[in-house]
């Protein structure tokens, strides 16, 4: 079956060819009958990308090993989930998901949109069609998932950091964001082209661009869990540039999401969010690249390709395009209102954008620079953690505090005593978090102890805004407490849904927090018998195992765990050696206290032929809150991306009345 | 095998021409270009998402008022610009559309 998938590639290829070629040339000439064939060539991309990600499914799961990317990615051995994921462990799989992505988005946003993107924004399909290209170019023309060889005996294996549970839902989630954000600016690009200074291409991508926000959000997340557990070192997040390759999109995408409200509400910052909707997705391309190309050293990069310079020239198109059409519809998007008080909702907005966007430049200037490096001055540099440390707290910190400021101030204009006067039960709140704190010994860190301090402003100003918001829903008529708080989220989803992402960043910052500051580590060797005490937990080493699983041996040391004389069990840490892959994997012990939030890490890092093993044990407080972090994210995005049944109506009286086309 | 991959992918070819040239099988006679919106269509947009921004701006000053955000005095000091700019709006829209002008309600009691 390879030829099936090859026919289909070269299909899709000639499908979204057309899609841009005739899709530009029916909405240059506005010929309504060949923007909707364009139209039409994008949806049956997308199903005839499907065809092609199904033959390779098969294959996969056949152990066909004539397909050439069967055989270097999978073995006879490998799970069945591990064999299916994949799919996405290698570079022209990862292509193959990204096109599958992009035109199944494509083809959503279309649908769903149809009249809009026919009559009002008839350049969506063709900006579609031009970036699923490319795509589908390397597919058929440089890395063909497709490629056959003559099938030998067994495959060369899974790289053994990718068989792990995360890695089968990190990847698609991180296409999901990266592409994701393609839709946006695909409808904005639209708009300039077509000349429309309306919002409808802002309504009708709303959801569109939280929802891949989200997707990257999670996935840094999950990306995040993965690192912790199976790169296993005791940290979740190291600055690594794959990792920040989806930090930065996200940053600037966030930046987005706040700066659009001031759009819809005041008609402002039009060309700003012009610019912030092309940057967005041209770092995720930027990701893409870094991920893929192996430019970058990376724990995260698992391919040295060829892909990197067409990826940059794609890029550079990408933004040139971008760049140029915002400079020519500069007249039709500039606006004549202004700012009415530094003092208000919209500047405590505009201050948000400021630090998110200086962040993500930041964090990329750090990304690039040992490329720059290397290329200008022929000297290999790496960017440390200290750097990003040193900017995550320079811009994080105003970020939080931030967070905790925008939701009280008032709209267009707000006196500073107001202000103040909401700001006092919060600002109490924090002060006496800060004092108890110090009491409670967490001076040791002064980064620590302002984070948390802040941390606590920041969920005292939630839960005001909460207390206030369903009192007053009360006072207007609402039968009981509970019915006023539905009813205050129900009216506002996206406000209230934001408060709620707001909580979850503000666990991730106590989590981070408690693992960066206050986590305590010990490494020591063993003999059987032995006991090391860390932080109140007392490891006892009781021997090893050597055992065959479905494709790996398994090697691990087995420590009695005890607290306070408790005993809490067993922990098992220790490697995995692949024969098929030729390569070995840490393989961590982690025991959670979910009443504390925290770790128990234990890294079994070498045996001794006398029966000794040298372990590195870590107690990491408060990291859990990470994960926890990770479903409140989750729970307020669906609660933002709700649909709204007023809204709905409300959109639909204001664009049906001139030409009826309300964006979905 | 080959065999029905070649037919299957020649299936797939015929269904994706049959999809991108079904608008051109439709009677072409009926099918008319692109509309360029007029001027007064895009005006009429315009002030439709003006009308809404001053009924948004009101009802979040009324929230803010209700939620302690903002003074009395402040509210008091901004409501009635609001009111004049949402009245505005709606007038500036009514004439637009050939419609009598009508009474602006408070959006008090519709937080």
């Amino acid at each position: 079956m390879p030829l099936l998938g090859r026919a289909a590639l070269i299909l899709a290829f000639g499908l979204v060819v057309y899609a841009a070629v005739a899709g530009s040339y029916g909405a240059w000439r506005r010929r309504r009958l060949v923007v909707e064939s364009a139209r039409n060539a994008l949806c049956g991309a997308f199903g005839v990308a499907l065809v092609a990600s199904l033959v390779l499914l098969a294959a996969l799961a056949r152990h066909d090993f004539r397909f050439t990317y069967v055989a270097d990615h999978t073995s006879r051995e490998l799970p069945l989930r591990y064999t299916l994921s994949a799919f996405w462990g290698g570079q022209e799989g990862s292509l193959l998901l990204w096109f599958l992505v992009l035109t199944g988005a494509a083809s959503g946003a279309i649908a769903l949109n149809r009249r809009l993107t026919t009559d009002v924004l008839p350049w969506t399909a063709p900006i579609l069609g031009g970036l699923a290209s490319f795509f589908a170019f390397l597919l058929v023309a440089v890395s063909s998932p497709f490629a056959t060889q003559p099938a030998p005996v067994d495959g060369a294996g899974l790289n053994p950091s990718l068989q792990n549970p995360y890695m089968l839902a990190h990847p698609p989630m991180l296409y999901l964001g990266y592409v994701g954000l393609s839709i946006p600016f695909a409808f904005a690009m639209a708009a300039l082209a077509s000349s429309r200074n309306d919002e409808r291409w802002l309504v009708a991508t709303r959801r569109w661009t939280l929802a891949a926000w989200t997707f990257l959000g999670v996935a840094i997340l999950l990306g995040a869990k993965w690192a912790y557990e199976e790169v296993g070192w005791g940290g979740w997040y190291a600055w690594d540039p794959v990792e920040n390759a989806a930090l930065m999109p996200w940053l600037v995408a966030t930046a987005y999401l706040h700066s659009v409200m001031i759009q819809e509400k005041k008609n402002m910052l039009r060309v700003w969010n012009a610019v912030l909707v092309a940057l967005a997705f041209g770092l995720s391309l930027f990701g893409t690249f870094l991920t893929r190309s192996g430019v970058i050293n990376s724990i995260h990069s698992f391919t040295q390709s060829p892909l990197g310079s067409w990826f940059l020239g794609f890029i550079a198109v990408v933004a040139a395009g971008s760049t140029a059409l915002i400079l020519v519809r500069l007249p039709v998007l500039r606006s004549r209102t202004r700012l009415e008080s530094l003092v208000s909702r919209e500047a405590a907005f505009l201050y948000n954008n400021l630090f998110l966007v200086a962040f993500a430049l930041t964090v990329l200037w750090g990304v690039v620079y040992p490329l720059v490096s290397e290329a200008v001055r022929g000297v290999a540099v790496t960017v440390g953690a200290p750097y990003y440390d040193f900017f995550g707290i320079a811009f994080g910190l105003p970020l939080v505090i931030l967070m905790g400021i925008g939701p009280v101030v008032a709209w267009r204009r707000a006196s500073l005593r107001s202000v103040g006067r909401t700001l006092l039960l919060p600002g109490g709140v924090a002060v006496v978090a800060g004092a108890a704190l110090v009491l409670a010994g967490a001076g040791s860190s002064p980064v620590g102890l302002v984070g948390y301090t802040f941390a606590a402003f920041v969920l005292a100003a939630i839960v005001v805004e909460f207390i206030r918001g369903t009192r007053a829903r009360r006072a207007l008529g609402e039968p009981s407490w509970p019915r006023a708080l539905a009813s205050l989220v129900s009216r506002n989803r996206r406000r209230y849904g934001g408060y709620i992402v707001h909580a979850a960043i503000v666990l991730l910052l106590v989590g981070a927090i408690g693992i960066g500051a206050f986590s305590t580590t010990r490494e020591v060797r063993l003999q059987r018998g032995e006991t090391v005490t860390v932080d109140g937990y007392t490891l006892a080493y009781v021997g090893s195992t050597a055992e065959r699983v479905a494709n790996a041996k398994e090697l691990r040391a087995h420590l009695q765990v005890t607290r306070n004389g408790d005993d809490l069990g067993t922990i098992a840490a220790g490697k995995n050696r692949y024969p098929a892959e030729g390569e070995s994997s840490n393989e961590v012990g982690i025991r959670t206290d979910l009443l504390r939030a925290e770790d128990l890490f234990v890294i079994a890092d070498r045996f001794d032929r006398g029966g000794s093993v040298f372990i590195k044990v870590i107690v990491n407080p408060l990291v859990n809150l990470i994960w926890l972090a990770g479903i409140v994210f989750l729970f307020g995005s669906v609660v933002a991306m709700w649909p709204d049944a007023r809204e709905q109506a409300r959109l639909a009286r204001r664009f049906g009345e001139p030409e009826a086309l309300a964006p979905a | 095998m080959t065999t029905l991959a070649l037919v299957l992918a020649a299936v797939l070819a015929v269904a994706c021409v049959v999809l991108v040239a079904r608008p051109f099988l439709r009677d072409i006679r009926g099918a008319e270009d692109l509309r360029e919106p007029t001027g007064p269509e895009r005006e009429r947009t315009r002030l439709a998402e003006e009308r809404d921004r001053a009924l948004a701006a009101l009802k979040e000053l009324e929230f803010d008022h209700r939620t302690g955000k903002i003074s009395d005095a402040d509210y008091h000091a901004e409501v009635g610009e609001l009111r004049s700019a949402a009245a505005e709006a709606l007038r500036a829209l009514d004439e637009q559309q050939g419609r009598r002008p009508g009474p602006v309600r408070s959006s008090r009691t519709r937080v």
